[in-house]
């Protein structure tokens, strides 16, 4: 089945008050995500999420709408909603990190749930094989898994 | 992994339009029940997944534009009615476009556990206390 929840973990050797801040803090986050961040850190706390695209040297600035920040350990936000719009589920989809201390290691999980139904003109169509001939190292599902899955 | 690599894109620049109507279609519980049904049944018309389905005839019919706009089914008159069969190609690309997302995150998580090791490493944790 495709799912409409992505799920993935990680185990991080760092304390989780560390691992709070690389998820956490703009300085940080422009190190792994976006190329430049702005966070209010708390629920109903917006903030942007810089990305300039290398091929046609143009910024793209994304919301995001903070919904949980429970820190070190829940951190969730809606994000990709359009511009002028209020984040809600339909228009934007739902990250979740969850940090748990295991020892002195973090483990760190994130969902992103809620794809949006979004309804796209026709003439908004992209070149589809752009995304289909990079080549996809991961298969969550396979054609065959889907079909003899059925129960 | 060196200071350059390109830092993860985010998901609107790797997924066109086309790969958001996939998403669109499956992302709906109630589309992909009539996903599976027509994959259960090889082939179905609205009429038999209409009775086998707590949708109305009409909601079917919506569904089944969506899926057929997404390329994921396809329809073929057999005289008065239409039957419609999967584009295996198709739900490929659909899952595969899930997964793209899902290789995106693991590139993130990657990189904040080698941010957050060094900084580990930088500033270790104070030593446990020494037991009594």
């Amino acid at each position: 089945m495709i799912p409409s929840v992505i799920e993935r973990e990680i185990l991080i050797e760092a304390p989780v008050q560390t691992v709070w801040g690389v998820v956490t803090e703009p300085g940080q986050i422009s190190r792994w995500f976006s190329d430049a961040a702005e966070i209010d850190l708390r629920p109903g706390g917006e903030g942007t999420l810089t990305f300039e695209m290398r091929a046609t040297n143009e910024r793209a600035t994304v919301r995001l709408l903070v919904e949980t920040a429970e820190p070190p350990h829940t951190f969730a936000f809606r994000w990709d909603y359009p511009a002028g719009a209020t984040a809600h589920e339909g228009n934007s989809t739902r990250v979740e990190f969850t940090l748990i201390a295991e020892g002195e290691s973090t483990r760190l999980r994130v969902t992103e749930s809620g794809f949006p139904k979004l309804e796209r003109p026709e003439e908004e169509k992209a070149v589809y094989a752009d995304v289909h001939g990079k080549g996809w190292d991961i298969h969550l599902v396979s054609l065959r898994d889907y079909v003899s899955g059925q129960s | 992994m060196s200071q350059d690599s390109p830092k993860p894109s985010r998901r609107d620049q790797a997924l066109g339009g086309e790969d958001e109507q996939l998403w669109e279609a499956v992302a709906e519980p109630s589309r992909r029940r009539v996903l599976d049904l027509i994959l259960a049944h090889g082939e179905a018309t609205p009429t038999m997944l209409a009775a086998e389905l707590p949708f109305t005839r009409q909601a079917v019919a919506k569904h089944l534009a969506v899926l057929a706009r997404a390329g994921l089914v396809e329809g073929q008159r057999h005289g008065r009615e239409i039957r419609y069969s999967v584009r295996p190609e198709r739900l490929d690309a659909a899952s595969q476009a899930m997964a793209h997302v899902a290789a995106q995150w693991d590139v993130r998580l990657q990189a904040i556990k080698r941010l957050a090791e060094a900084q580990a490493r930088m500033t270790p944790s104070e030593p446990p206390p020494d037991p009594p």
